[in-house]
């Protein structure tokens, strides 16, 4: 059986307390993993989606994004 | 964060002060992969910088640092450099840090070949005071200080690091992480001045003024014009336009200051020293 997609480990992580809501990881990330919440904060959607490409943690200014796994940079 | 860099910041000091979207976290990070990469001992690595919102960088970097005064990043470092030339020593300076107020530094620390690694972010605007033209800005800009548009030319300041005498020269952008960090590893193995100009954003003062975009937008445009001179070699005349040239644009060794400096101790000592 699929395992639903809230319950999956996420590869990727947000420090919602370092995160300063730019949008550029949710608007790079090539397959929309991540979103925007009320406060334009990044929050992961859609974890089952996530290839590990780190597109993401490498853009993030702030240092709030941490991906699992994917290829050494 | 990710552990695999977290020993390389003061991380009790961040979320950093820098605005949301502002690239200058993103080509920290490329210096300081490149530092892992090229295997520097920390504690034998300073980090000097002169005054601007990329001058505050090294307030977060995990290293010796240095926080200058306006555009005296590269006279501080030529001291330390000098005094320890076994340090590796890096400059991170913005493009009014470096090409106005300090110009006159930039353009002799590059004619003495001094082994320093030099950062300059270039987000085209002073972001600090508020966003003023600078002598990177575009001609047209819009400023704070040229409401109607900068009627100056701008400073291409790797050709003018070449032309005064730095042994190694790159540019890179804050969207092409990867060639960021790789042009900067090749700037510390170089025993010489290396110059990178990392091309970074200001969402805040460049971007708003000058209708950019987001921070997104910014990064994508560097995507969308920064090409490789191969790249660029390859493109039809009509595509050429606009475009900026990344990678490394100039290398070649010549004889460094410090090692020039340690013979004429020699030297003077008569090999009595
Ligand atoms: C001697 C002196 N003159 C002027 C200033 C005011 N000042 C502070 S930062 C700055 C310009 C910053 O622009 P830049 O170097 O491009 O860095 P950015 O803030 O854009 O990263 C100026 C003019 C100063 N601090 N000291
Ligand atoms: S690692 Fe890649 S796929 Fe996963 S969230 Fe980040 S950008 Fe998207
Ligand atoms: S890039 Fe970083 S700071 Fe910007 S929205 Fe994403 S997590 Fe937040
Ligand atoms: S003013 Fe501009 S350069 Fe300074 S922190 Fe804000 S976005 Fe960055």
């Amino acid at each position: 059986m699929a395992i639903p997609a809230e319950q999956l480990k996420s590869p990727v992580t947000v420090n919602l307390a370092w995160c300063k809501g730019c949008g550029i990881c949710y608007s790079l990330c090539p397959t929309k993993v991540l979103i925007g919440n009320e406060l334009s904060k990044a929050v992961v959607a859609h974890p089952e989606l996530c290839t590990s490409c780190r597109v993401c943690e490498a853009h993030c200014p702030d240092y709030a994004i941490t991906v699992e796994g994917g290829p050494k940079r | 964060m990710n552990p695999e860099i977290a020993q390389y910041y003061r991380v009790n000091k961040l979320p950093h002060i820098w605005c949301p979207g502002c690239s200058n976290g993103i080509v920290v990070r490329s210096i300081v992969e490149a530092i892992d990469k090229a295997g520097l001992d920390q504690d034998k690595t300073v980090i000097v910088s002169g005054i601007g919102c990329s001058s505050r960088a090294p307030g977060y970097m995990n290293f010796d640092t240095l926080h200058t005064t306006h555009g005296r990043a590269l006279a501080f470092a030529t001291g330390v450099k000098l005094a320890k030339p076994e340090l590796n020593v890096f400059v991170i300076t913005g493009d009014g840090d470096c090409t106005a107020i300090g110009g006159n530094h930039f353009i002799h620390a590059a004619r003495r070949n001094i082994d320093l690694n030099v950062i300059l972010f270039n987000n085209n605007i002073y972001g600090m005071t508020g966003g003023q033209y600078s002598p990177t800005s575009p001609t047209g800009t819009k400023a704070t200080t040229a409401v109607y548009g900068n009627i100056e030319r701008s400073f291409d300041s790797c050709k003018l690091a070449q032309t005064a005498g730095a042994s190694y020269v790159a540019r890179g952008n804050a969207f092409n992480t990867r060639q960021l960090t790789d042009i900067i590893l090749k700037g510390i193995e170089n025993p010489g001045f290396s110059f990178i100009e990392a091309l970074s954003s200001c969402p805040v003062y460049y971007g708003r003024r000058n209708k950019k975009g987001g921070p997104a937008d910014m990064l994508k445009w560097q995507r969308d014009v920064c090409v490789t001179q191969a790249a660029y070699d390859r493109l039809p005349e009509e595509k050429r336009a606009g475009k900026i040239i990344t990678g490394v644009l100039h290398h070649e060794p010549q004889p460094e200051y410090t090692a020039e400096y340690a013979k004429i101790i020699e030297k003077a000592q008569g090999g009595n020293g």
